[in-house]
C-alpha cells in the first residue's frame, strides 16, 4: 500500500481539517504526527481538497502543517480468545497493560495490541478438508476461561469456501493459522485464531434473525416482573442525576441470567468502573462457581477521556458482544450512559457546523441511536445454534427531562422503557424505577394476569392517595384507603429491593413467582379493620415481616416460618362475610 | 526562539485573532498593549489564522498590540514554598511573597488510567450528622455544594475543610467576592491551617476570563502533592462562575450553543476538572469540594445539571441547613458498611420517615384532620429538624446514630419503623416513652 499523506491546515478542539492528495476514504483511520509520537484519527467529512477527522486525543500541541497519515482502514478491533476479563478503552487499549507502560496517567499516542500475541490457545480442530463452509462457521475451537471460544471464518469472507487443510490440535498462538480457505475464484484465505472486524458494521454471519421471546432475568423484582427484558432485546433506563442508573446497571451486571457481560462505561465517571473491576475478581459467580470476572469485559471511555473515544466505545462494545453472540452465547451489552455518547456526537457535530437540531443534537442523532440498537438481537447461527446480544443503555436526560432528544429516540426503538424518577428515588424507593410510567413489550416470569392485577392495585393506590390529598384521610372510605394500603405495600415489599443486601438484591425467577403468586393472594384478600389507624398498623406490621422474608435464604428455614407468619397475619384479617 | 507578531486581524469579546504560523495549539502568548501584559492562550488554528482567548480581556488591546508566542501551554511551579501562599487566577502572587518560578508543571494534563485507580475506603469524619450519617463524605470523592446565592456555602467550605483530617488545602476562588477571599484566608489563618494551605484566588473584580485558569491550576498543583502522598482538598468556589466563563468564550467563538446558551462540551470540560479527584494505588489522593450556585434555585440549569451527573452526590444547602432530599453521596455505601452495623438503617428509616413527615406537613397545611400515625410525624419532624438537621449541631457520627435511635423510639414504636427486627432487639433504646 503506498504512502498517503496529508497536511493539517487547521485545528479545533478534537477536529483537525487536513489537506490531502490521494483518495481518502470516508470513516479511515489516520494518525496525525505530535513529535514522535502519533494520534489516532478518523476521516468523519470530505470537502474538496480538505478532509476534516476527529482525533481521539487531546489535540494540544498540533499545528498546521504537521503530517497526517491515512491508512485506508476503517476503525476495527480484533477479535479473538483472550477478550473476557479484559478492561479497554473505547479503542481497545488494554488499560492495565497501559498502566504497567506509562503509570498512573493515560499516555496519548500509545496504543497496544488487544489480544495478547504470546498466549497460547490450545486448538481442537471441528472443520475438515474439502469441507465447503461460509464465513460465521466454526473451524475449531479453543477454551477461554469458562468457555469453549470458537474460531470461526472471518466474518469478511464472501461466498462459499472450500476448506483446504486445518490445523492439527495444538497450541497456537492468535496470530497462528489454523485453515487455509479456496473461495470461488480460488484464492486461499488464512484463518487465525484472531480476526479484526471494523466497529461500525454489523456482524451478519448468521442464518435468520428471530424476534426476542424468552425472559432474560435481571434478578431484579419490578424488572423481571412489571417490566421485562428479553434475550436480545432492547431497554433503556432513563433518569436525572443519582436516580440510580448506574446502581441498576451495576447490579445487573453481577446477577443477570446470561454468559457473558459486557459492561460499556461511555462517558460517566471512573469511579464507577473502578467498582467493577476490583470487586468483580472476587466474587463467585453462582452459574460458573467461578470468579464473576471470566464472564465480564469492560469498555471503559469514562468522562474525561478523549471524548470521539467515548463515541468508538459504544460500537468497540457492542461488536464483541456480536463476536461472541456468533458464538451460540447469550451476551448482554450495558451502556451507561448512550447520552454521554450522543454528546459527543453534538461536540463534532457542532465543530463541523452542521446545522443544529433540538438542543444543538444533530439531525441523524435518531437513526445513529436506532441503527445501535437494532444491533441487539437473537438470531439462529448456521449451526442452528442460537445466540443473543440484549441492549440495556442508560439515558441521561437535561434536566431530568424525558421530553429531550436522546430520550425520545431511544424510546423509539427500545423494546422496554425503565424510567427512573426523582420522587422515588428521593424517598429512597430503589431501584427507582416508576411502576406507572415504564413499560415493557417482552413477556415477563409471572403470569400476566397477576402482573395485571397488581398494576390495577398500583394505579387504584395511586388514584385514591392523589383524592387523599384533595378530601383528606377522614373524607376517605375505609375500602378506598385499604386499596392504598395494599398498593403501597407491594411498592414496598416487591417494586422496592435493597441492593445492597445479600439476599435480597438478587430474586430468581423461580422465587419471584412464588413471593409474587403469595403476594397477589394478599391484594386479592378482603380484608376488614375498625379503623383506619387499624388498617395502617396492620400493613406497618405485614410490610415489615415481608421484607425480613425478602432478606431470608429461600432454602433457610426462616423463610418457611415467615412465610407462616405472614399467611397467619392475614388470616386474621380476612373479612370471611 | 520567540515568535512575535504586530498585527492583530480581529478583536471581538475576549478573543483575538492574528495571522501566525508555527503556532500550536493551546500554546500560551503574552499580549502587551496599553493596559499591560496578559496572557492568551489558542483556542482555534484555522488556514494561518489563529484565535486567541485573551485572560485579562481584550480591553484596550489594540489592533498593533505586540503577540509574543511562549512556544508551552500554561505552566504553574510546584514546590513546597508554595504551601501557605496565595496566588491570583493565573499564578502570580497575591500576598507579599516572592513570585516562584521553580519546577513548573503543565496543567490539564492527561486523566488517570482508571486501572490504577482504587476503591475509596477512608470516611473523612465533618461531625457534621447530615453528612456524616446521611452522606458520608469519602476521601478522594467529587462533591459540589449546590446553593442558591447568599446561603452559606463558603463557610461551609471552610468548616468542612477545618474538620477533615487532610495533609493539604488548596482553595481555587473564582469570581470571589474581596470579602470571601479575606474570610478564608482569616479563617484559615485563626484556626493554623493557613500554612498548609494554597490559594488561587480569582475575584469578582479580576477580568473574568482570568477564572477559566483557576481550576487547573489548583488541580495540578494537588495531583503533584497527591503523588508525593499528601491527601490534598480541593475547595473550589464558585463552579458556577467558571461555566459562565467558558460560556461567553463560546458565544465570541459563534459555537452553537447546546442549552441556555452554554457550549456543547460543558459536561466533558466540568468532567475533565472533577475527574482529577483520585484515591491513588501507591500514592496520596485529592478529594474535591465545590460550591456550585444555582441561577434562580433551579437544579436543571445547565451548571448545576451537567455538574450533578459528573460528581460522586451534591449537598443541597438550602435555608441554611443541608437538606436531606437531594443529597447525596454516591461513596457513602463504600465506607458506610464498616463505620457501624445500624448506620446504613438509621440512615435510610430516618429519610423515609422525614419524607412521610414532609406529606404530613402538607395535609396540615391544608386543614387535615390528623391522625396518631401523623401526628408521631409531627413531632419526629422537627425533632429531626432541631437535632439533625442543624447545622450548629456538631458531634460524631456513633453519637449521631445513638441520637437517632432515641428521637425514632421517643417518636415511634418499632415495627412503626419498618427497621429490621434484628436490628430493633439490638438498637431499639429500652425504655421508650409511648407517643
Ligand atoms: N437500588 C438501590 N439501592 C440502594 N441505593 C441506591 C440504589 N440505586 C441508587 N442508590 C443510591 O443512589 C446513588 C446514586 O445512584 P446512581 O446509580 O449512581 O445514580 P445515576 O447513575 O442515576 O446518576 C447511589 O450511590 C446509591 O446511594
Ligand atoms: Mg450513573
Amino acid at each position: 500500500m503506498s504512502e498517503n499523506i496529508g497536511r493539517i491546515v487547521g485545528v479545533n478542539g478534537n477536529l483537525l481539517t487536513v489537506e490531502f492528495e490521494k483518495p481518502v476514504v470516508q470513516n479511515e483511520v489516520a494518525y496525525a504526527a505530535l513529535g514522535e509520537s502519533r494520534l489516532k484519527a478518523e476521516v468523519i467529512r470530505v470537502r474538496g481538497r480538505y478532509a476534516e477527522l476527529q482525533v481521539f486525543e487531546d489535540t494540544t500541541g498540533l499545528k498546521e502543517g504537521d503530517r497526517v497519515d491515512f491508512t485506508g482502514e476503517l476503525l476495527s478491533v480484533e477479535l479473538g480468545p483472550g477478550l473476557l476479563t479484559q478492561i479497554f478503552d473505547g479503542l481497545q487499549n488494554p488499560l492495565p497493560k497501559l498502566a504497567e507502560e506509562c503509570g498512573f496517567f493515560l499516555q496519548r499516542g500509545r496504543y497496544l495490541e488487544a489480544l495478547p500475541r504470546e498466549a497460547k490457545w490450545a486448538f481442537t480442530p471441528a472443520a475438515k478438508a474439502g469441507q465447503t463452509v461460509t464465513a460465521g462457521e466454526t473451524i475449531g475451537s479453543v477454551p477461554e476461561g469458562i468457555f469453549q471460544h470458537r474460531i470461526m471464518v472471518p466474518f469478511g469472507l464472501r461466498g462459499q469456501l472450500t476448506v483446504d487443510g486445518v490445523a492439527a490440535a495444538g497450541a497456537y498462538t492468535v496470530d497462528g493459522v489454523v485453515a487455509k480457505l479456496r473461495d470461488a475464484d480460488g484464492v486461499v484465505h488464512e484463518v487465525r485464531l484472531m480476526q479484526r472486524w471494523p466497529v461500525k458494521i454489523p456482524i451478519r454471519a448468521y442464518a435468520e434473525r428471530l424476534r426476542p421471546t424468552e425472559p432474560l432475568a435481571t434478578k431484579v423484582r419490578i424488572v423481571d416482573t412489571f417490566f421485562p427484558v428479553a434475550r436480545g432485546g432492547t431497554y433503556c433506563i432513563p433518569g436525572p442525576f443519582g436516580a440510580g442508573k448506574t446502581v441498576l446497571q451495576q447490579i445487573t451486571s453481577r446477577y443477570a441470567d446470561v454468559d457473558i457481560v459486557i459492561v460499556a462505561a461511555c462517558g460517566e465517571r471512573a469511579g464507577e468502573v473502578v467498582e467493577t473491576l476490583r470487586e468483580f475478581p472476587a466474587l463467585t459467580d453462582p452459574r460458573t462457581g467461578k470468579s464473576l470476572m471470566e464472564r465480564t469485559l469492560i469498555i471503559c471511555n469514562t468522562s474525561s477521556m478523549p471524548v470521539a473515544a467515548r463515541e468508538a466505545s459504544v460500537y468497540t462494545a457492542v461488536t464483541i458482544a456480536e463476536y461472541y453472540r456468533q458464538m451460540g452465547l447469550n451476551v448482554l451489552l450495558l451502556a451507561d450512559s448512550t447520552s454521554r455518547w450522543a454528546q459527543a456526537l453534538r461536540e463534532m457535530s457542532g465543530r463541523l457546523e452542521e446545522i443544529p437540531g433540538e438542543e444543538a443534537f444533530p439531525a441523524y442523532l435518531e437513526s445513529v441511536i436506532a441503527s445501535f440498537y437494532e444491533r441487539g438481537g437473537i438470531v439462529k447461527l448456521k449451526d442452528g445454534s442460537l445466540g443473543s446480544v440484549t441492549i440495556g443503555g442508560t439515558v441521561s436526560p437535561a434536566g431530568g427531562n424525558f421530553e429531550e432528544p436522546v430520550t425520545q429516540s431511544t424510546l423509539k426503538v427500545v423494546g422496554a422503557f425503565h424510567g427512573l424518577s426523582r420522587e422515588r428515588s428521593d424517598q429512597r424507593r430503589y431501584p427507582a424505577i416508576h411502576p406507572l410510567e415504564s413499560w415493557s413489550k417482552y413477556e415477563g416470569v409471572v403470569p400476566s394476569e397477576q402482573v395485571a392485577l397488581a398494576r390495577r392495585m398500583l394505579i387504584q393506590g395511586n388514584d385514591v392517595n392523589q383524592m387523599m390529598k384533595v378530601v383528606g384521610e377522614e373524607g376517605t372510605s375505609i375500602d378506598d384507603f385499604t386499596v392504598y394500603l395494599k398498593a403501597e405495600y407491594v411498592d414496598a415489599v416487591y417494586l422496592q429491593q435493597d441492593a445492597y443486601h445479600a439476599v435480597d438484591a438478587a430474586t430468581p425467577a423461580d422465587r419471584q413467582t412464588y413471593v409474587f403468586g403469595r403476594i397477589v393472594k394478599i391484594l386479592k384478600t378482603k380484608m376488614a379493620f375498625e379503623s383506619k389507624d387499624a388498617a395502617r398498623k396492620f400493613f406497618q406490621h405485614l410490610t415489615q415481616a415481608t421484607k425480613d422474608w425478602n432478606r431470608a435464604e429461600q432454602t433457610s428455614e426462616e423463610f418457611g416460618a415467615l412465610e407462616a407468619r405472614i399467611e397467619k397475619m392475614v388470616a386474621e384479617v380476612t373479612d370471611y362475610a | 526562539m520567540h515568535r512575535v507578531y504586530h498585527r492583530i486581524e480581529r478583536i471581538a469579546g475576549n478573543v483575538i485573532t492574528v495571522q501566525a504560523t508555527g503556532v500550536t495549539y493551546r500554546e500560551l502568548a503574552q499580549v502587551t498593549s496599553g493596559q499591560g501584559v496578559s496572557l492568551a492562550q489558542v483556542i482555534r488554528i484555522e488556514g494561518g489564522r489563529v484565535d486567541l482567548q485573551v485572560f485579562a480581556g481584550s480591553r484596550g488591546i489594540s489592533t498593533d498590540s505586540q503577540i509574543r508566542f511562549l512556544g508551552h501551554t500554561m505552566q504553574v511551579p510546584f514546590s513546597e514554598s508554595l504551601m501557605g501562599r496565595i496566588f491570583t487566577g493565573s499564578g502570580v502572587p497575591r500576598d507579599k511573597g516572592p513570585a516562584i518560578h521553580e519546577n513548573l508543571i503543565e496543567i490539564g494534563g492527561p486523566s488517570v488510567n482508571p486501572a490504577k485507580r482504587i476503591i475509596p475506603r477512608n470516611m473523612v469524619r465533618t461531625g457534621i450528622p447530615m453528612i456524616d450519617v446521611f452522606n458520608t463524605l469519602v476521601e478522594s470523592q467529587k462533591l459540589p455544594i449546590f446553593s442558591v446565592a447568599g446561603e452559606p456555602y463558603n463557610p461551609l467550605l471552610a468548616r468542612i475543610a477545618l474538620q477533615a483530617e487532610v495533609d493539604l488545602i488548596i482553595l481555587g476562588g473564582m469570581g470571589l467576592k474581596h470579602d470571601d477571599y479575606l474570610f478564608f484566608r482569616d479563617t484559615l489563618e485563626k484556626e493554623g491551617a493557613l500554612s498548609r494551605s494554597i490559594l488561587f484566588i480569582h475575584t469578582a473584580a479580576d477580568p473574568t476570563v482570568e477564572c477559566l485558569l483557576v481550576p487547573d491550576i489548583c488541580l495540578a498543583v494537588a495531583e503533584q502533592f497527591a503523588l508525593q502522598k499528601k491527601r490534598v482538598l480541593v475547595l473550589l468556589t464558585d463552579m458556577t462562575n467558571f461555566a459562565d466563563s467558558m460560556k461567553e468564550i463560546a458565544i465570541t467563538m459563534e459555537q452553537i450553543p447546546s442549552n441556555r446558551g452554554y457550549p456543547g462540551d460543558l459536561y466533558s470540560q466540568l468532567a475533565a476538572r472533577y475527574e482529577k479527584a483520585v484515591d491513588f494505588d501507591t500514592a496520596g489522593s485529592i478529594t474535591v469540594l465545590a460550591a456550585t450556585t444555582m441561577p434562580g434555585d433551579d437544579v436543571t440549569h445547565p451548571v448545576p445539571d451537567n455538574t450533578g451527573y459528573i460528581t460522586e452526590g451534591q449537598f443541597y444547602l438550602r435555608n441554611g441547613r443541608i437538606e436531606p432530599f437531594g443529597s447525596l453521596s454516591r461513596l457513602k455505601q463504600l465506607v458506610n458498611s464498616k463505620t457501624r452495623e445500624d448506620h446504613r438503617t438509621i440512615m435510610n428509616t430516618m429519610i423515609q420517615l422525614y419524607a412521610s413527615y414532609k406529606e404530613t406537613l402538607e395535609k396540615q397545611s391544608m386543614g387535615f384532620r390528623m391522625s396518631a400515625w401523623d401526628r408521631n410525624l409531627l413531632k419526629y419532624g422537627e425533632r429531626f429538624e432541631a437535632e439533625m438537621m442543624d447545622l450548629r449541631v456538631n458531634i460524631p457520627l456513633e453519637q449521631a446514630l445513638d441520637l437517632g435511635w432515641q428521637i425514632l423510639a421517643d417518636c415511634f414504636s418499632p415495627e412503626e419503623t419498618g427497621i429490621p427486627s434484628k436490628l430493633t432487639r439490638k438498637f431499639w433504646p429500652k425504655r421508650t416513652t409511648a407517643a
